[in-house]
């Protein structure tokens, strides 16, 4: 474990700009905390977590996938892809964290995204410790332990300094760029602020969640339950939780047509849009009863079920800030899972 | 070839054939002559236009077809309309394949096979059609019971009459929904004709068309003595990426374009019902 002095913090920030972009949470205008990326005199925010989840990082908004030159009957297809620069994200929460696991579930497997691999072997994840959860957290709910976030690089925010500590060779490679500003340390600032936080997480008001009653087998236990009806009701079908959601990866492909020829690009779609499954001969789900059970069934059992008993959530609680109606995984849990 | 899954190459349709007033079927190679990639029977490929989009389409030609393959495609929305309105030569893009394929090879080895199909639900069942035919002497008696609208939406008909009625060991049983001038064949909905025909048991079904003639069908076949695990049927969502990512034919833990789009019947009863 090293340790940099609060000091010379920004001298840390800036050794490691030198070598690729730094991205860490900043507070916006609207005074809320957005990834943002580092330069002099950017200061990091002091708030939990960011209004949007990372996984722009890997899976961005919108991305371009290819080009076609269209000429008469004749096309030619552009392969645009070019190799990513560089990047450390610094200041990831452990929910974030996890996140990136379960997207690889979906963009690793074979057949392998190669849009997605590229900038996840280019990416460093510099993780924080949440020595403040908030009351919307339950990620100990799927077992995952704010106290440890993961990533390259964990790191610990003390008043007077910052610990640092290597958990993968990415992150070693890193750690040891920045020995002229660090000091080998010993764990005992790090332990203290651990039992700190973990008697923190066991008074949230979520502490008690749990996900037991979900999983992979228990298709049948939830599809046709009677709580979906008045679950989803009062549902816009806006599709807030599917974009601050940090694991929602189902995506659109769609053509643009430029001047110059026609851009394929890929953009974030959700489960909650009544036109996702739309087909030329019918919907398969027409209500938002089947689009919001589609989205909560995932989460608590479809991928479970194919990914060893891993939930798609991380419970970061930005659905539970976000959404209009105050409608959320937590509610839908607590509903079915019969502790309401 | 390329490393990325979605990105296609290029094909050109070499030959248009009009099946019906909805329905025609594209021959595409690539621009050098060749087929643009091996597939099983069952298995669909993504056609695209760009700057009109892409779709997901079973291949409808053989496997044992080595020149080129082939699309049974019914005008029915933005890319379909394209293509209906596209001319020899034009170029497009292809992907593929993408699915598992009938079990030919294993499951329907040495079977009696009865293949049931309405309307353009023919598209998909071609492709093993002509495989078991090809290789004749791999699978037992073959029965087809084909079905649509009206004699003009017969699928493929030429194929039909003057190749697949003129086999050995194949029976085929061709229905229209109403009475037509010029037609002395059976007139009715499939799944009456099927339970009409009254098969044995001692064989694999294949089936495909419409969600409530699959429906129906099975029923009746399973009244007829049929297990489900001797059914066999292919789905169709929506599909964007055809690799199991974008979340769009998710039904359960399941991925249509990946896990499926053949599935045994028995294999559905895991599905919810969302499809």
């Amino acid at each position: 474990m090293r340790k940099c002095s609060t000091a010379n913090l920004d001298a840390l920030l800036r050794t490691i700009a030198e070598n690729a972009s730094l991205y860490l949470p900043v507070d916006g205008t609207d005074g809320r905390a957005h990834f943002t990326k580092w330069e002099d005199g950017v200061k990091m925010s002091d708030a939990l977590n960011t209004v949007r989840s990372a996984k722009d990082f890997f899976f961005p908004q919108t991305e371009n996938l290819m080009d076609f030159k269209v000429e008469g009957k004749t096309i030619e297809i552009i392969d645009t892809r070019e190799e990513c620069e560089d990047f450390v994200i610094f200041g990831v929460r452990a929910c974030d964290v996890r996140s990136f696991d379960i997207l690889d579930r979906v963009f690793l497997v074979d057949p392998v995204d190669t849009y997605y691999k590229n900038r996840r072997e280019h990416g460093i994840i510099v993780s924080m410790a949440c020595t403040r959860p908030s009351e919307t957290c339950f990620c100990r709910t799927f077992g995952i332990d704010a106290a440890n976030p993961g990533g390259d690089i964990v790191c610990y925010k003390e008043e007077d300094a910052w610990y640092f500590d290597a958990l993968t060779e990415k992150g070693q490679a890193l750690l040891s760029k920045l020995e002229s500003l660090t000091e080998e340390c010993d764990t005992a600032a790090v332990d203290a602020q651990k039992d700190l936080i973990r008697e923190r997480m066991d008074k949230l008001p979520l502490a008690d969640l749990t996900a037991d009653a979900f999983g992979g087998d228990k298709l049948n236990t939830y599809f046709n339950a009677p709580e979906w009806k008045s679950l989803s009701q009062s549902c816009l079908g806006c599709g807030t939780c599917t974009f601050v959601c940090p694991t929602c990866q189902c995506y659109d492909i769609k053509d643009f047509k430029t001047n110059k020829g026609v851009q394929r690009f890929r953009c974030w779609d959700s489960c909650m849009y009544s036109d996702f499954t739309k087909m030329a001969h019918g919907n398969n789900r027409t209500s938002q009863l089947e689009r919001f059970r589609q989205r909560f069934m995932h989460k608590l059992v479809y991928f479970p079920a194919n990914n060893e008993g891993i939930f798609g959530c991380v419970g970061c609680g930005r659905c539970l800030s976000r959404c209009p109606i105050s409608m959320n995984i937590v509610k839908v849990m607590k509903e079915l899972g019969g502790n309401a | 070839m390329n490393t990325e899954a979605l990105i296609p190459v290029v094909g050109v349709i070499t030959d248009i054939r009009i099946d019906t007033p909805d329905i025609k079927t594209f021959r595409v190679v690539t621009p050098d002559g060749k087929k643009a990639f091996d597939h099983k029977p069952g298995q669909c490929a993504m056609l695209s236009i760009p700057g009109v989009g892409e779709a997901m389409f079973s291949i409808t030609s053989s496997p044992t077809n080595t020149e080129y393959m082939e699309f049974s495609i019914k005008k029915c929305g933005c890319v379909t309309e394209w293509l209906h309105a596209a001319e020899v030569g034009q170029q497009i893009t292809i992907r593929g394949p993408y699915g598992n394929p009938f079990p030919v090879d294993d499951a329907f080895a040495g079977k009696n096979m009865l293949f049931i199909a309405g309307g353009v639900g023919l598209a998909p069942l071609r492709s093993v059609i002509n495989y078991v035919r090809h290789y004749r002497d791999r699978y037992g008696k073959v029965d087809i019971v084909y079905g649509s609208r009206s004699k003009d939406d017969l699928l493929d008909y030429d194929e039909i009459l003057h190749e697949w009625m003129t086999d050995d060991g194949i029976d085929v049983h061709l229905t229209i929904d109403r009475e037509q001038e010029g037609w002395d064949g059976h007139v009715g909905f499939v799944p009456n004709y099927v339970k009409e025909l009254g098969f044995d048991t001692d064989k694999v079904a294949v089936l495909c068309g419409p969600p409530i003639m699959i429906k129906f069908t099975l029923a009746g076949l399973q009244e007829l003595g049929f297990d489900k695990t001797q059914v066999y049927t292919t789905l169709e969502l929506r599909m964007k990426c055809g690799i199991g990512k974008c979340g769009r034919c998710n039904v359960g833990s399941k991925y249509v374009c990946k896990d499926g789009p053949v599935f045994r019947c028995d294999e559905l009863d895991e599905l919810p019902d969302e499809y």
